[in-house]
């Protein structure tokens, strides 16, 4: 099946995106899983499990930051790059293509704000900053 | 009358291709994202699910690079049954040699897929046609798929209504046309009396060759095999691995037998064929028309035209011009209005805009049939192109030039402004000037 899958094979631990280092791509997992891992000093944190289907890397398009975490295949995985260039190409010519990435990032906002108040309340502190 | 798509407002699309699927999949796509109610037919005699000529819409079947990575980003990601081949590479063949050119990022970028269910007689059954999976999307977000051949459009009470065999008939509030040009039905559409005059087109010759999954394998392996040949009237030529056939995909003007049997009979293109591979005497083949100009008026009133029955893109990147066309018409539709003069401002401008690019295409293959006939220009490039790929160059410039004529992946105005940068013409006329002084015969 591999010779008609589109993107690039990953194996088990192959590092996609490192944290720290600038990118001009996001991807776009086309099977398989991957796992997001933050690292701060020297102590690795998983963030997530990304699957088929899901996006990452895509801060990347819109700032000029290094990538701020660490993407690694779960088993064997599968990703296809979108290039920055050809990305924001057609985004000035067609702004409803960003509509999925927005979606990505707004669902990504969520998940963070609810576990933002789980980790305030589990360290009993009220969040009185956010509405 | 209202020019706008309100709640339960009907639009018929005619043409289940990529264009007309496309169209009718942003159409629901948009309409959802606001919450308006409407209902899309599609009109589709074809059934993508049968091989053979029945279920096939006549295309070399190659999906570009930046159309499979602007689809992805619209959350469209192509399954492994619907890609017959992943290409990662092509290699250009030329008489004074041949070279291999990969894709920037050594990935599987471009989707090599049969539009309908594959040649007749095809043993590999594991596999889903394009244009059936995108006809499937735009049927999973609600659209009605009409199986019948339109007989007549025609108006009523300023709406468009389509009439089709036995009898069924039904008024739009928007009419999609996505015919393509392979079908007496453009005719139709001349009379409705909207000033719509259908495009200029050319004819190409598409075959289906049967080496087998192996052969295949060892001779094009996941590479896309251009030509660049001497052979008048011939602008293109292309083999596309897809499992176990063979895409020959020839493009030029009017091409007829004496031009394909030179083609076959080119030792480059021999060089690439199995020694002992005979032709059968039955085998898929056709010889479609494609556009090579844009329509006159694709739009009026509650009536648009996406696609080749509109404007494509020249030779190349037909399925990513349905694309460009379908979501401006579908946006323009939903978020505008579907008057003429809505389409005018809001969808025009794409339209206008491949044309433009077109113009652009028009040169760069002017400059590449120069170099197809004179030799030492063959040499010249293909020792450009060697030293890069050999050196793995960080800015492969006529690498990326070639890359991106070929398959279709960057806008031609973008390739032209490319080739005639001072550092490139001189490398190149370095080159050429060293095929002359020192002619061997370079390889990649």
């Amino acid at each position: 099946m591999h010779i008609r899958a589109l993107g690039k094979v990953y194996e088990d631990g192959a590092t996609v995106v490192r944290q720290g280092e600038m990118g001009d791509c996001m991807f776009v997992i086309q099977s398989g899983k991957m796992e997001v891992v933050r690292e701060d000093e020297g102590k690795e944190t998983r963030l997530s499990v990304l699957g088929s289907g899901d996006v990452f890397g895509e801060m990347a398009l819109f700032d000029r930051q290094p990538r701020s975490a660490t993407v690694r295949a779960l088993g064997q995985a599968r990703a296809l790059t979108v290039d920055k260039k050809t990305f924001l190409r057609r985004v000035h010519e067609d702004p409803s293509l960003a509509f999925r990435i927005l979606e990505n990032m707004s669902k990504r906002i969520r998940s963070l704000d609810g576990e933002l108040a789980q980790l305030r309340s589990s360290l009993g502190q009220p969040d009185n900053n956010r509405t | 009358m209202s020019m706008q798509l309100d709640n339960g407002s009907r639009a018929g699309v005619i043409g289940g291709g990529p264009s007309g699927s496309l169209l009718a999949y942003f159409l629901l796509l948009f309409a959802r994202r606001i919450g308006l109610d409407l209902a899309v037919d599609i009109f589709e005699p074809r059934d993508f699910t049968k091989a053979g000529p029945v279920g096939c819409n006549m295309c070399g079947g190659v999906v570009s690079e930046s159309l499979v990575q602007a689809l992805a980003a619209e959350g469209i990601n192509l399954p492994p049954e619907v890609v017959k081949r992943g290409i990662d590479s092509y290699v250009l063949h030329m008489d004074v040699g041949t070279v291999r050119i990969d894709t920037p990022r050594h990935e599987m970028r471009i989707a090599a897929v049969y539009r309908g269910a594959g040649p007749k007689g095809m043993s590999d059954t594991g596999w889903r046609s394009f244009d059936g999976y995108l006809l499937e999307l735009a049927k999973g977000l609600g659209a009605q798929v009409i199986n019948s051949r339109v007989d007549s459009v025609t108006w009523d009470n300023g709406r468009p209504r389509i009439n089709v065999r036995g009898g069924f008939s039904q008024d739009y509030d928007l009419l999609g046309v996505a015919v393509g040009v392979n079908t007496a039905a453009l005719k139709l559409f001349e009379e409705m009396g909207i000033g719509y005059k259908s495009p200029k087109t050319t004819n190409t010759y598409i075959s289906e060759l049967r080496w087998g999954q192996d052969l295949v394998e060892k001779h094009l392996g996941s590479s896309m095999h251009v030509f660049l040949l001497n052979i008048p009237r011939l602008e293109f030529a292309a083999l596309i691995p897809k499992g176990e056939y063979v895409t020959l995909c020839l493009l030029g003007h009017d091409i007829d037998g004496p031009l394909i049997r030179s083609f076959l009979e080119a030792p480059p293109v021999r060089e690439c064929f199995p020694l002992d591979w005979t032709q059968p005497e039955e085998f898929c083949h056709c010889s479609p028309r494609i556009s090579i100009s844009g329509a006159a008026h694709p739009f009026a009133d509650r009536v648009v035209f996406v696609g080749d029955s509109g404007i494509t893109r020249l030779y190349k990147d037909g399925i990513g011009a349905a694309y460009r066309t379908a979501k401006p018409a579908a946006r323009t539709a939903i978020f505008r209005g579907v008057a003429a003069d809505d389409f005018r401002r809001y969808f025009w401008p794409a339209c206008r805009a491949i044309a433009s690019d077109n113009s652009f295409g028009k040169v760069v293959f002017a400059v590449t049939r120069q170099i197809q006939q004179r030799r030492y220009a063959r040499r010249g490039v293909l020792r450009m192109v060697s030293r890069e790929q050999r050196a793995r160059n960080r800015n492969p410039r006529m690498s990326m030039v070639l890359w991106d004529t070929f398959t279709g992946s960057a806008p031609y105005q973008d390739i032209f402004m490319r080739a005639i940068r001072p550092f490139f013409l001189g490398r190149l006329m370095l080159d050429v000037a060293s095929a002359v002084v020192a002619p061997g015969k370079g390889t990649g």
